[in-house]
């Protein structure tokens, strides 16, 4: 079963706008609130990329839409891998086929060759709608994969991270995921290939812990959730509430752990740019 | 060697206040041991103690969490909870090691890597990261014994190894148990019931191949410590054997498995 069929070459534009197929069933009417300000708009001002006209939050998107947002020349890779499901989780077969059906995706990651705004690189791009974007052992594959197969193509690689961290329906083999990946990235970046991480919403736990903060450039979409620990529990750790904006990408840039954040509508762009100024100069 | 606890009691047993201590596991297994401190980086994180030391008539460098023994220590090391400042005096021991040719041992008891707003703020995610991709790149033998809790990323940093070892009384797992009952059940008092379905028992993860070797765990101490630093000197000689690249393949194969 091939998900996605390679879609034929269309030239790509630094701000194309994207196609709206998977915004069709909401009516351009609807009033909708934003979940970072709280101000609410017309779902119609969000416009093609779902951003807040207020605040420059971007809405939570599925794999494939932020797929059809940066390009239509793709090719998916490892679509056909399946969990073995090392727990013998009850309940955990419905719940993948729950998640499959929701996203069109085997795990939750979607990952392949792309052509963003002329440049090619390896892409992954994480899903929140699938369990809300866990790492498990397939996510785990694919993404050691997509970095293997980067090098011997000598690609760049392209992370859109976003998840709940290490998926414990799957245990101990979920949390190996970080160590094989990180092994992977090692590999890859010894190369001196390029890396590039961009941290979307939410971007939590073991993935920040791995991953989401080896690129060699680090970027964040505007009010991004971005920890490792969750915020409850370092509250009830500390007994003291947090700031509201203290585990967000822009916090985190003050402390010295992003490099730039770039607003969705930018972010094809910015990617072709560094990915060009990250690649060897031809002799 | 039967294990006839069930996954609650190993928890229990994991996390019992006779568990050998980090100070009397280095001082029963290592001569020598000079403790090194500090991050280079502004930090010195007491949750971990990193030093060098001789076992038996070879240099080594050792990595371990603490929990500490007396109020104090408990409360300075946030019970064996380290912050990013700890992953990071790991990370510099390491690389130390590395330079010149010491194997590195580890030994963890940790619930995790703590959940604090400076350790936020101080890029605990980061900390981790880096000691997790520093595995690539360490030509040395490299053994990691858990010998208590093994929580989550906060272990793992510590136990990306040739050799991975677990106490026969310890647990290795994505989350505590509580925690996966009261995500799953929305109940953490159901945290036995999850421990049963986690497979975070040393048997359990032997037979994933997440881990190699049981220690067994003889309430005599001296015993406990003889055996193990007999494993240690064997593996230790056997590892040798590997050349830095060699080793670093055979680490990369380990992992690539999963
Ligand atoms: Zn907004």
């Amino acid at each position: 079963m091939n998900l996605f069929k390679r879609k034929p070459y269309v030239e790509t534009h630094p701000h194309r706008q994207p196609e709206r197929h998977f915004n069709q069933k909401v009516p351009d009417n609807m009033f909708i609130q934003c979940p970072h300000c709280k101000e609410g708009a017309y779902y119609k001002a969000f416009g093609a990329f779902r951003v807040c006209p207020n605040c420059g939050y971007g809405m939570r998107l599925k794999a494939q839409e932020r797929l059809d947002m940066l390009t239509a020349d793709y090719t998916p890779w490892d679509t056909e891998l399946q969990t073995k499901d090392p727990l013998n989780f009850p309940g955990y077969d419905q719940k993948l086929a729950k998640a499959q059906a929701a996203t069109g995706l085997n795990d939750s990651v979607w990952t392949g060759e792309a052509r963003i705004a002329g440049a090619n690189v390896a892409l992954g791009i994480m899903d929140p709608f699938f369990i809300m974007g866990s790492l498990g052992t397939i996510t785990g594959e694919k993404i050691t994969r997509l970095f293997e197969r980067a090098l011997n193509k000598q690609l760049p690689v392209v992370i859109f991270t976003a998840s709940g961290g290490a998926r414990m329906q799957e245990g101990m083999p979920a949390l190996m995921q970080m160590a094989k990946i990180s092994q992977a990235v090692a590999r890859h970046s010894a190369a001196g290939l390029f890396y590039l991480t961009i941290l979307t919403d939410p971007t939590t736990g073991g993935v920040t812990a791995s991953f989401a903060m080896q690129g060699d450039i680090i970027a964040a979409e505007p009010h991004t959730l971005v920890g490792f620990a969750g915020r409850r529990v370092i509250e009830q750790t500390i007994h003291k509430k947090l700031p509201e904006d203290f585990q967000s990408g822009e916090n985190l840039q003050k402390h010295g752990f992003v490099d730039s954040i770039v607003p969705r509508e930018k972010l094809g762009a910015f990617i072709a740019q560094v990915v060009r100024l990250n690649q060897p100069e031809e002799e | 060697m039967a294990q006839k606890k069930t996954a609650a009691e190993v928890v229990q047993a994991a996390r019992s206040a006779d568990k050998i201590s980090t100070k009397t596991l280095i001082n029963g297994l290592f001569n020598d041991f000079v403790e090194l401190h500090g991050d280079r980086n502004g930090g010195d994180d007491p949750a971990i103690i990193g030093g060098i030391a001789r076992l038996g008539n070879r240099a080594v460098t050792v990595i371990a969490t603490q929990k500490g023994e007396t109020v104090e220590e408990k409360i300075a090391t946030h019970y064996g909870d380290p912050e990013p400042e700890g992953y990071r005096k790991a990370l510099r021991l390491m690389r130390q090691a590395a330079k010149f040719n010491r194997p590195i041992i580890t030994l963890i008891n940790t619930a995790g890597a703590y959940p604090g707003a400076d350790a936020e703020a101080h890029g605990q995610g980061e900390a981790i990261a880096a000691l997790l991709q520093a595995s690539y790149d360490l030509p040395v033998p490299f053994i990691a014994t858990i010998f208590g809790e093994g929580g989550s990323g906060g272990a793992l940093a510590l136990a990306c190894a040739d050799e991975v070892w677990m106490f026969e009384n310890s647990i290795y797992s994505v989350l505590s148990p509580e925690g996966f009952a009261s995500i799953l059940w929305k109940d953490s008092t159901r945290a036995d019931e999850a421990a049963g379905l986690m497979k975070l028992t040393p048997n359990d993860l032997l037979d994933m191949k997440i881990i190699d070797t049981i220690i067994p765990e003889p309430a005599n101490q001296d015993r406990l410590l003889k055996n193990l630093k007999k494993k240690l000197l064997l593996k230790l000689a056997d590892l040798s054997q590997l050349s830095g690249e060699e080793l670093i393949q055979k680490r990369l194969a380990r992992f690539r498995e999963f």
